[in-house]
């Protein structure tokens, strides 16, 4: 069993606003709630049947007095109405200066590119003390994108673009969650905000490893054959980006309603006969390259899609 | 097969065989068939509650799948919202007391209503089809494309199922309608309805206007699934915004349609046990009218963080506050009502003030979510999950435990053990606070609603509202077994045991097949206790 704990980190500099917010809410209902607490309880002691409380002067309908209260305490809650409209409109105006993100939501992993190219799966890299704005798309169905330490979720729709901004104010790692049901593995789709001082970042984005050298030529393969024309980010024709997709169960429009797991026969398959298994959401134009492509090269394509993976490295 | 007949000349003894109850048009004998109907799904919609939370106990995925956990608690949304909470209490104790509180032999259309029954058991067994056959992955809100191209469940069944049940709904609100319309006995106008009338014919309208929406968007879906005609598919230029604009459409409305009639049993059964006229009868039931016509205009507040625009969620959160005007005039209308009466604590009277309390409180947890800010953070994590149930299990199903337990003496004619009821309902509003309460902190902590694993940070709070189950699950069956025992060996019931005004319990218990032997004539306002009686208008 683990300790309890009572309160969310609290992280970026939405968080504090929120939760002052929060607890205006948590007073108003509590103070509502203790009174109506109160009437029914004590009215229900003092009347009880037999008591001899007097009960004289008792009428059925209230007059003003019962709008009145009611009117007092929305008017109240109309100021609260007011306060949560304008935190939420502040959702759309990051402050100058961010540093933009592209995330890409997919069954069921993060995938996060940053400006000079760097991608990270299921984990997102940033500085402490300066705004990030992530632009989301996703490639199959919604997602949400949601770290509770931030007070931050926005959904990810597939044929829409939407926006998030954050500004971390604590370094340390936080919770990642997929808060829209996305299907089989929704709960696994789960990473980590990775908040860095400036200067580590700086440095971490310039030192990232390099690739091994079968993963290496299976890259230059990848774009000298033309698959990058369609699997990358920038491709006008639509297909699966292939981040993560190795080790997944994938659903299939054909055979209808199918899900693989894409483990090595599927990439060497798809890559072969692509006709054979179509991944959901696409139509089927890959062409085969059965004949065209040297039984050594195939495995170097492999072996980088599997590099696309965590996990999935030679 | 011959069930006991619990009375002299009632309406169990017209006929006694199987067939004398299948083929039957009495309004009372359908609401049994609707009851034992409801009370198994109900129990179906329970076991797969119980599983899940028996694997949230810990952390991993150990107990079921994943995807066996997305197949139950799909099956659970799916069950308990249309399968049990939308026909609770219209089908059952609405379609036994509308026409005895009206003064009326029976529904305006006694055959739709036999019909209406049939259907809703033709379109179960779709859905129970696509349970045995492998289940459903979509949850119950079905939201596109996961529903339309992604899941590998029995999505076309589920939605069948769901599709073909709505019109059962809609002709239980249309006989509602129109009986309470054409079927008033002399003297009852509409300002000496008793507000469960009210309640009845408020949840109808919505049903009769919301459920349609409801049928094309599964109609949509459906064809989106089998043909690809893409409407909610983005690759096709469909839109999948869409789908939840119309599925909230209806479904946000279908939160009225759940509650309502609840909102109705309990202003019966607080007047009676304070013996004091409902207070401030008239502004309750234009509440009910006002909640029916708000509740269509609040759908937009399920989509804060779908991509709709900033400026439709201020304009919805606006539109959420002030739904709960209407709610809060009810709730302040109930605890007025005790005050100077003569307080008496009998079973129903238990559940219809924990139903007071559960209500607000779910309510007051629906203003966070209101609250855009707010809502931003807690939208789709466990604090929603309280909230509704909150609203739907502490507020609906313990009003439904209400209404059964004091009308049970009219219904039977028996009386059920006052002991065993109040331990029931001691148990049952302990055991859901310990079930959702810990809910909202793990709402409030970020824990993402639907989740088959967690961050083991969140387990206390997940074992607390399991043990909660526990005792939930034994407090429902309890109802169960001595209703049950009640009905054919309980001591026979007085015409009136709670002294209650109202026309229903001005006939036998249980009644005669045609309600009432003389015409009844109404003659002054309803909630006539304590010598008053509540305002009345011409």
């Amino acid at each position: 069993m683990n300790e309890i704990i009572l309160h969310p980190a609290s992280a970026s500099t939405a968080a504090p606003g929120f939760d002052v917010l929060f607890l205006a809410l948590v007073v108003f209902s509590g103070l509502v709630g203790l009174v109506l607490v109160a009437m029914i309880v004590g009215w229900s002691i003092k009347y009880r049947r037999g008591s001899s409380a007097d009960r004289t002067g008792a009428t059925a309908h209230g007059g003003g007095l019962e709008l009145k209260v009611v009117g007092g305490l929305f008017v109240v809650a109309f100021g609260l109405f007011g306060w949560g409209a304008w935190l939420f409109v502040g959702r759309d105006f990051p402050p100058p200066g961010a540093i933009h993100i592209a995330g890409t939501a997919k069954q069921w992993m993060w995938s996060f590119e940053h400006d000079n190219g760097e991608k990270e799966l299921n984990t997102l890299h940033i500085p402490v003390n300066r705004p990030v704005v992530v632009d989301l798309v996703s490639q199959d169905v919604i997602h949400s994108m949601f770290v509770p330490a931030f007070r931050i979720k926005q959904d990810a729709v597939p044929g829409l673009t939407t926006r998030v901004w954050f500004e971390a104010t604590q370094t340390g790692s936080f919770d990642l969650f997929c808060a829209q049901y996305c299907g089989t593995q929704h709960s696994e789709m789960r990473g980590q905000i990775v908040v860095m001082p400036q200067a580590d970042f700086a440095k971490w984005l310039s030192t990232r490893p390099t690739d091994q050298s079968l993963v290496q030529q299976g890259a230059a393969l990848f774009r000298n054959l033309g698959c990058s024309g369609c699997h990358e980010n920038s491709a006008t024709v639509r297909a699966p980006d292939l981040h993560g997709v190795y080790g997944r169960p994938v659903a299939l429009t054909s055979p209808a309603h199918e899900t693989v797991i894409a483990d090595d026969q599927y990439i060497r398959d798809s890559i072969l006969q692509p006709a054979k298994q179509v991944a959901a959401g696409y139509d089927p134009v890959m062409p085969s390259y059965d004949g065209l492509i040297a039984p050594d090269d195939l495995e170097k394509i492999v072996a980088y899609v599997k590099s696309l993976s965590p996990g999935g490295s030679p | 097969m011959t069930l006991a007949a619990p009375d002299r000349s009632s309406y169990w003894r017209e006929g006694a065989g199987i067939r004398s109850w299948l083929l039957t048009t009495d309004h009372k004998r359908i609401a049994w068939l609707y009851l034992t109907s409801l009370t198994a799904f109900f129990f179906i919609g329970g076991a797969a509650a119980t599983l899940i939370r028996i694997e949230l106990v810990t952390p991993q995925g150990d107990l079921v799948s994943d995807d066996v956990y997305n197949r139950l608690f799909t099956i659970h949304g799916i069950v308990m919202v249309w399968f049990f909470l939308v026909p609770s209490i219209p089908a059952t104790l609405g379609n036994f007391l509308l026409p005895l509180m009206l003064g009326a032999k029976d529904l305006a259309f006694p055959r739709l209503n036999l019909a209406s029954w049939y259907v809703f058991m033709f379109g179960s067994c779709f859905t129970l089809y696509a349970i045995v056959a492998g289940g459903v992955d979509t949850g119950w809100t079905f939201y596109a494309p996961l529903s339309t191209v992604y899941s590998n469940g029995h999505v076309s069944m589920a939605a069948a199922g769901v599709f073909i049940v709505g019109f059962s709904t809609i002709m239980t609100g249309i006989n509602f309608i129109v009986t309470t319309h054409k079927l008033r006995a002399p003297g009852q106008t509409w300002f000496r309805l008793p507000i469960f009338v009210w309640t009845l014919y408020a949840t109808s309208v919505v049903m009769v206007l919301a459920t349609p929406v409801l049928a094309a968007t599964l109609l949509l879906l459906v064809l989106d699934r089998i043909f690809g005609i893409g409407v909610f598919d983005p690759t096709k230029g469909g839109d999948p915004l869409l789908f939840q604009n119309l599925f909230w459409f209806y479904s946000h409305p279908a939160v009225y349609i759940m509650i309502l009639p609840g909102m109705g049993v309990v202003s019966e059964v607080i007047p009676c046990f304070a013996r004091r006229p409902l207070f401030g009868y008239k502004l309750v039931a234009y509440s009910s009218i006002g909640i029916a016509v708000f509740g269509f205009l609040v759908w937009g507040h399920h989509m804060f963080v779908s991509g709709q625009s900033t400026y439709a969620g201020v304009v919805f959160s606006f539109l959420s506050f002030c739904v709960a005007i209407p709610s809060a005039i009810k709730v302040f209308n109930w605890a007025m009502t005790l005050r100077k009466g003569q307080v008496s604590f009998d079973t129903p009277m238990l559940y219809a003030l924990g139903f007071v309390g559960l209500f607000a409180f779910g309510g007051l947890a629906g203003l966070f979510l209101a609250a855009l800010g707010i809502d931003v953070d807690l939208h789709d994590t466990y604090f929603v999950i309280a909230h509704f149930h909150y609203i739907m299990v502490g507020g609906m199903v313990t009003a439904y435990m209400a209404g059964l337990h004091f009308w049970w003496p009219k219904i039977t004619g028996r009386m059920y053990s006052e002991w065993l009821g109040k331990i029931a309902a001691g148990l049952m509003f302990l055991g859901f606070n310990l079930t959702f309460f810990p809910q909202f902190i793990l709402g409030w902590l970020g824990m993402p609603r639907r989740y088959h694993t967690y961050p083991p940070e969140f387990q206390v709070w997940n074992v607390l509202s399991s043990a909660g189950a526990v005792v939930l699950a034994f407090a429902y069956a309890m109802p169960l077994l001595y209703l049950t025992w009640a009905l054919f060996w309980g001591k026979r019931a007085p015409n009136n045991p709670w002294e209650a005004s109202g026309l229903e319990w001005q006939t036998t218990s249980p009644p005669p097949e045609h309600n009432f032997d003389v015409q009844p004539v109404v003659t002054g306002p309803p909630y006539q206790y304590g010598g008053q009686a509540a305002e009345e208008t011409a």
